[in-house]
């Protein structure tokens, strides 16, 4: 299988187990989307020597990914390329910060290192909640939220349609280079002088498909509006969607301005004494 | 039911696609539209979906002008089955797709279902409903699409070119599925022999003008008429007068 069509499958598969599980989930997409932005934004703004305290925040996402039944590696194998990046971000710290921070032994510990660390932690562990908030919700049930949180309806439009775009846009690709390496046999890639023209024909192409993807969707009644009420979160949503955020937020804000795991230690320690 | 006077369409305001065109359908007739390669058969059902609203003249749904004002009513009362059945889908299985349209509509829990379920069973794909769309036929695509149509339970069904990609069995099913959907139906089609099969009236056009319109039977045995506007008689007919 070509790597494009992998990229293709690895999207409708994420697409289709997230509009599944979110036909099961009982929490209300809203509750699960300021549960998301909050866990990025405390995560996000722990000291960058912390990686105790980071270790913990890691619990939201160990236990979501277990209750919920998410595979840490599927999610692996579909976010590596951004992973990838996130660890490249991190990786000049150790030659900015040279100062020594911990000595133990014959190892030195810099603070470049130890950001090192943080800021490897911080995109892991963002990465997954994003990723999973998703998996949990899909794209339809998320622009819900999000106008349920009173984003405008031209601005939703946009999110599902570049969601969209993207799945079309590679397929457009597939298609024109099929096409194109049929008649150009033995011939690696494309041709660098037929760039520009391959590059305009597809953006039109692919224009022309998403417009009537979008024809499709206004004919059949959509405007802007997502009535996607699920049974079963309507009747139970509010309540336990605010039981959820409450809960998580709370436990979040615990996490970042008590040492819960230091404190731990140290209780271990001088009972060991 | 469908009301058109006087239409006249132009892409560019310069060279018209459609040009005075005007006819009356009832409710419960199925019509064939017929006419050579950009004859503007396409365009007539964009215009009719409420997808094309500057033109000239009257065009007219259910008594309800086709304009930008009317525009959620309109589509309400019509669907429109693509071409291309696979932009007309966009949703990970067949099951959420022929959901959307009625789930916009406010439809939700056991009625949704129900919708949901009579649609896949009037194309018989009851058993594709948790399939993902991606890898399915093109020829399932097809009826996929056409249910997402008829969930909706429009008044007025539009098909742009239904049998193109079919194999013969697909084909007559699909003939026979049409024929056995209830309302208003439009199908503009190149196969003349579906179009036998499935319409009782017929409306040839040709470079955008109305060239004649009438009984299929009529129209579809008249090979001095076909040639001029570009087709050939249906096979069947080509057969029996050898
Ligand atoms: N988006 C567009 N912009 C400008 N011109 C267009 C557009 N779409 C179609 N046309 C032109 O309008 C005319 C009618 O096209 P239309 O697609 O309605 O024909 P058709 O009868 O459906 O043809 P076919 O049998 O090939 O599908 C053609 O000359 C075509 O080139
Ligand atoms: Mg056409």
């Amino acid at each position: 299988m070509s790597k494009l069509q992998q990229a293709i499958d690895n999207l409708h598969e994420a697409d289709r187990e997230a509009g599944k599980r979110s036909g099961k989930s009982r929490i209300h997409p809203v509750s699960r989307l300021l549960v998301c932005v909050a866990y990025i934004g405390i995560v996000v703004s722990f000291p960058k020597y912390d990686v105790t305290g980071l270790l913990g925040m890691s619990l939201f996402i160990i236990i979501t990914g277990i209750l919920e039944d998410l595979s840490f590696i599927k999610g692996f194998q579909r976010m590596k390329y951004i992973l990838a990046f996130v660890v490249l971000l991190g990786a000049v710290n150790p030659f900015l910060d040279k100062r020594i921070v911990m000595q133990t032994g014959g190892v030195t510990v810099t603070g470049g290192m130890l950001s090192m660390m943080t800021l490897f932690i911080k995109g892991v562990l963002t990465v997954y909640a994003a990723y999973f908030m998703f998996m949990c919700t899909g794209i339809e049930q998320l622009c819900r939220a999000l106008r349920c949180l009173k984003v405008p309806k031209g601005a939703v439009t946009v999110v599902l349609l570049i969601y969209r775009y993207i799945i079309v846009l590679l397929k457009e690709i597939q298609r024109m280079s099929l096409a194109y390496r049929l008649r150009a046999p033995g011939q690696k890639g494309i041709h660098i002088k037929v760039w520009g023209s391959f590059a305009g024909l597809l953006l039109l192409r692919s224009m022309e498909r998403a417009q009537n993807v979008y024809d499709s969707m206004l004919l059949r009644g959509y405007d802007g509006e997502f009535q996607y009420e699920i049974l079963g979160q309507e009747k139970t949503g509010k309540g336990l969607g605010a039981v959820y955020a409450a809960g998580w937020i709370g436990i979040f804000l615990l996490l970042r301005c008590v040492p819960v795991f230091q404190m731990a230690g140290n209780i271990f320690l001088s009972i060991g004494q | 039911m469908v009301e058109l006077d006087h239409l006249t369409f132009s892409y560019d305001g310069n060279r018209e696609v459609l040009s005075d065109i005007s006819f009356d359908l009832k409710a419960g007739e199925t019509i064939g539209l017929i006419g050579a390669n950009g004859a503007g058969k396409s365009t007539l059902l964009k215009i009719l979906a409420g997808l094309l609203t500057d033109y000239k003249g009257q065009a007219k749904i259910d008594g309800l002008d086709v304009n930008k004002k009317n525009l959620a009513a309109v589509r309400k009362k019509t669907g429109y089955v693509f071409q291309d059945s696979e932009s007309q889908l966009f949703l990970s299985t067949v099951y959420e797709d022929v959901a959307f349209g009625p789930r916009n509509y406010g439809c939700v829990g056991k009625e949704l279902e129900e919708k949901v379920m009579s649609a896949l069973k009037q194309v018989h794909i009851e058993e594709l409903k948790d399939r993902p769309i991606y890898r399915m036929s093109g020829g399932q695509k097809k009826l996929a699409a056409i249910a997402t149509i008829l969930s909706m339970e429009p008044e007025v069904i539009l098909f742009d070119e239904p049998s193109v990609g079919l194999d013969p069995k697909n084909r007559r099913n699909l003939i026979n599925i049409i024929n056995g959907i209830s309302g208003l139906k439009i199908i503009a089609s190149h196969d003349l022999d579906m179009i036998f099969d499935t319409c009782n009236r017929t409306i040839l056009i040709e470079k955008g003008k109305l060239i004649c319109e009438g009984e299929t039977e009529k129209i579809l045995t008249d090979q001095r008429l076909l040639e001029k506007s570009g087709l050939e008689l249906p096979l069947s007919m080509q057969k029996r007068d050898v």
